[in-house]
């Protein structure tokens, strides 16, 4: 009992040593204690600190990549292969480091969501929002630069890309490429450069604001959960909530941190999981700008952005590029500033609540749309895509003799034939219900469309055996298409069927 | 006051006076290191003006750097190495470059041989955002995987997104030797050579290829 007890007070002493220099324990301990309204102490709150300790892992991870990553162009690929063969674990923690990238992207944008539905960005917590925005844009940065250190074939043209858009601001375009590559072309300067963005000048960033937003989040105290009718209003909220935190509330730990601490956990073991089952994420083939068999895709979270440069109309492009992402950003972080009062709950805010479902859906349907990218021609359809048996069964051979240039003259790299090939021009498996042969002869020659004319490249010989083939091509029951011109001469001359009128061209 | 301050410094003044004295003198003190703090801001301001020159000077050296200075000329091979009417690709290296560039100052081009000593040297980036274009002689046409834009064999934009044909390097023959101008990543802003702009095409949606209207159609009639 008695050395028990002479141990505690050791113990003590210890402590108050340092605390008496320190004098941390009694704000760390006011913190930890301060009173959360008791509903918020709730799994819907947990997921900025799941992306505080996210950010911890990448620091970590990151920390520890380092040892053996050099930012070297010309070595960059090569340091990453030896960390995925080579080193032990490297692979791993490659792993690790790269879904832990993932994960962070995903929590953040759920956090937001929540923040968003839950009016926590009102009245007083607007400058934690606009913080808060400035956190997601930091995390995008971090991925993207982080995509570049990954020194592989679609970082290279991926910052080809990047540089492209650049150029197209008028006057200063030149320059800021030159800013962006730190030189004529993407090469050493231009690795050294996102290595400080990614390990500098991001992270450090990041870390100063993340320490702003939890210490206003401490300070403001935790939002209270929505109710319908319960307004926000800029003269009573501060009073009201004091009231309410002291009547209802909990301390923060341990009522509400253990949920915090079980979900982080929870992330944690799931990008472990993500990182033992599915690996490290690339790189891919070496970034030799020679080697041009390559479609360079962005990495997930990028996926959006690259669907939409590739369906926005030529002549938008451009502006969109430079006007679109400041509008985006500029009303993320106005939100609060025009919004500051008024209902918190979901219920209430039904043009919040739409507004969200239509940003979601768009991002969503674009990303989908970015993971098997229907605008891109497939390269090797041609030579590798065959064509179905049905389409060439009973065929004659000067209708073969046209699947052959179809084949040839890479037309299946944007049309597709029995669900193989490009998605780029329409599929052609009902082609002859849609055009009459004339129309096809048209199209094929002049092009038009998104379709390049093919006049210089088909002999006449080619382009009839083409068309004929085509004229085939109608699936099982339709009806060939009809040239609604030549009905109208005919029921002058006394009403022929329709229906015989596209054959009868032939 | 003004008595006190006739008589005030080293002589004993009246109690009153003295405190009148003192707070007088700390108020000069004081109003002495507002100022003298106010002029350390001052000069701190000064000097991180001039420390920000080199920095700034630094950062923005390569984006203040004329793109043109970067040229230079390259040989690409032997004329003999590229047979009339024919579209080949060929790697050069990057003139100015350095050792951490490695392999990314490799870089490649597609080399038209029109007719005798009339050649076309195309940048491998796609003119819309800079993706490798590939050439096809079947059909006579660069394709880009990236979003399907498609040039003709002389270049000129055919199908797309691009707003323009693809881009052309300055090239000369010296000797039997193609030569060409380069130095920095062809986009927009740049372009493979400064002094042939070509023009924007203004796309209409669904209008037919531009420049391969008559050819369809001497083909056609032929
Ligand atoms: S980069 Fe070539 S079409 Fe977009």
């Amino acid at each position: 009992m008695e050395s028990q007890n002479t141990k505690k007070g050791a113990a003590i002493k210890l402590f108050d040593w340092f605390e008496s220099r320190l004098g941390l324990a009694k704000p760390m301990i006011e913190a930890a204690l301060h009173p959360t309204p008791a509903r918020s102490a709730s799994w819907w709150y947990v997921f900025g600190s799941a992306a505080t300790v996210l950010l911890v892992l990448q620091v970590v991870t990151g920390i520890l990549l380092g040892l053996v990553y050099t930012p070297s162009a010309g070595e960059a690929w090569s340091s990453l292969q030896f960390l995925n063969h080579d080193v032990t674990l490297g692979w791993f923690l490659r792993a690790m480091h790269g879904w832990g990238s993932d994960f962070m992207i995903a929590i953040v944008i759920i956090h937001m969501v929540q923040v968003f539905l839950f009016g926590a960005y009102k009245f007083p917590r607007e400058l934690t929002w606009i913080i808060g925005v400035f956190l997601l844009l930091l995390t995008l940065g971090m991925a993207f630069t982080g995509q570049v250190l990954r020194f592989d074939q679609d970082a290279y043209w991926g910052l080809g890309i990047g540089a492209s858009i650049i150029s197209r601001i008028p006057i200063v375009g030149g320059p800021m490429v030159g800013l962006l590559l730190g030189g004529p072309i993407i090469g050493g300067p231009t690795l050294a450069r996102f290595f400080a963005l990614h390990v500098f000048i991001i992270p450090g960033t990041l870390l100063a604001l993340v320490a702003l937003h939890v210490w206003m989040v401490l300070k403001l105290g935790i939002n209270e959960w929505p109710m319908p009718g319960r307004v926000v209003s800029k003269t009573s909220y501060l009073r009201e909530y004091q009231e309410e935190t002291h009547k209802n509330g909990v301390p923060f730990v341990p009522d509400a941190a253990w949920k915090d601490a079980v979900f982080a956990a929870a992330i944690l073991l799931s990008v472990m999981a993500c990182a033992l089952l599915l690996g490290p994420i690339g790189p891919t083939g070496q970034p030799d700008p020679t080697i041009i068999q390559t479609a360079p895709k962005p990495d997930f979270a990028f996926l959006w952005i690259y669907a939409v440069l590739a369906y926005l109309p030529a002549d938008m492009e451009t502006p969109f590029l430079f006007i679109a992402p400041i509008v985006v950003i500029g009303g993320m972080l106005l939100l609060p500033l025009v919004a500051g009062e008024g209902e918190k709950h979901w219920s209430r805010r039904p043009v919040a609540v739409l507004m969200l479902a239509v940003i979601a859906v768009t991002l969503g349907t674009f990303t989908q749309l970015g993971t098997y990218t229907p605008w891109s021609p497939q390269m090797e359809a041609w030579s590798g895509d065959t064509i179905p048996t049905q389409y060439l069964e009973g065929r004659s051979p000067l209708e073969r003799q046209g699947a052959l240039v179809l084949q040839n003259k890479q037309c299946r790299d944007c049309h597709a034939l029995g669900g193989e090939g490009g998605m780029r021009g329409p599929a052609l498996d009902t082609i002859a219900a849609r055009m009459t042969e004339d129309q096809m002869i048209r199209q094929v020659l002049q092009g038009g469309g998104n379709m390049p004319a093919y006049g210089k490249a088909l002999s006449p010989a080619e382009t009839h055996a083409l068309v004929s083939f085509l004229m085939t091509l109608r699936g099982k029951d339709l009806q060939p298409a009809v040239d609604f011109s030549r009905t109208l001469t005919r029921a002058d001359n006394g009403a022929a069927p329709p229906a015989a009128s596209g054959e009868g061209a032939r | 006051m003004s008595t006190s301050k006739q008589h005030g410094g080293a002589e004993h003044a009246e109690g009153a006076a003295q405190a009148a004295e003192q707070t007088e003198s700390r108020g000069a003190v004081q109003s002495r290191r507002a100022f003298l703090f106010k002029l350390s801001l001052a000069l701190n301001g000064v000097v991180g003006a001039v420390v920000a020159v080199p920095i700034l000077g630094y950062i923005l050296g390569p984006a203040l750097k004329k793109n043109a200075s970067y040229n230079s000329w390259v040989s690409l091979g032997s004329v003999a190495d590229f047979p009339e009417g024919e579209t080949r690709m060929v790697d050069f290296r990057n003139p100015v470059t350095m050792v951490a560039d490695g392999m990314t100052a490799n870089s490649a081009c597609w080399v038209r041989h029109v007719e005798s000593k009339k050649f076309q040297v195309f940048a491998i980036n796609c003119a819309h955002l800079g993706c490798p274009v590939r050439w096809f002689p079947q059909s006579r046409l660069f394709l880009c995987p990236c979003h399907g834009g498609a040039y003709y064999e002389d270049g000129s934009r055919a199908s797309g997104p691009p707003e323009r044909g693809l881009f052309e390097y300055n090239y000369t023959v010296a000797g039997n030797h193609l030569m060409i101008e380069a130095g920095s990543l062809p986009t927009l802003a740049t372009e493979a050579c400064d002094r042939r702009t070509k023009p924007l095409v203004q796309i209409e949606p669904g209008a037919p290829g531009t420049s391969a209207d008559e050819d369809a159609n001497t083909t056609r009639s032929s």
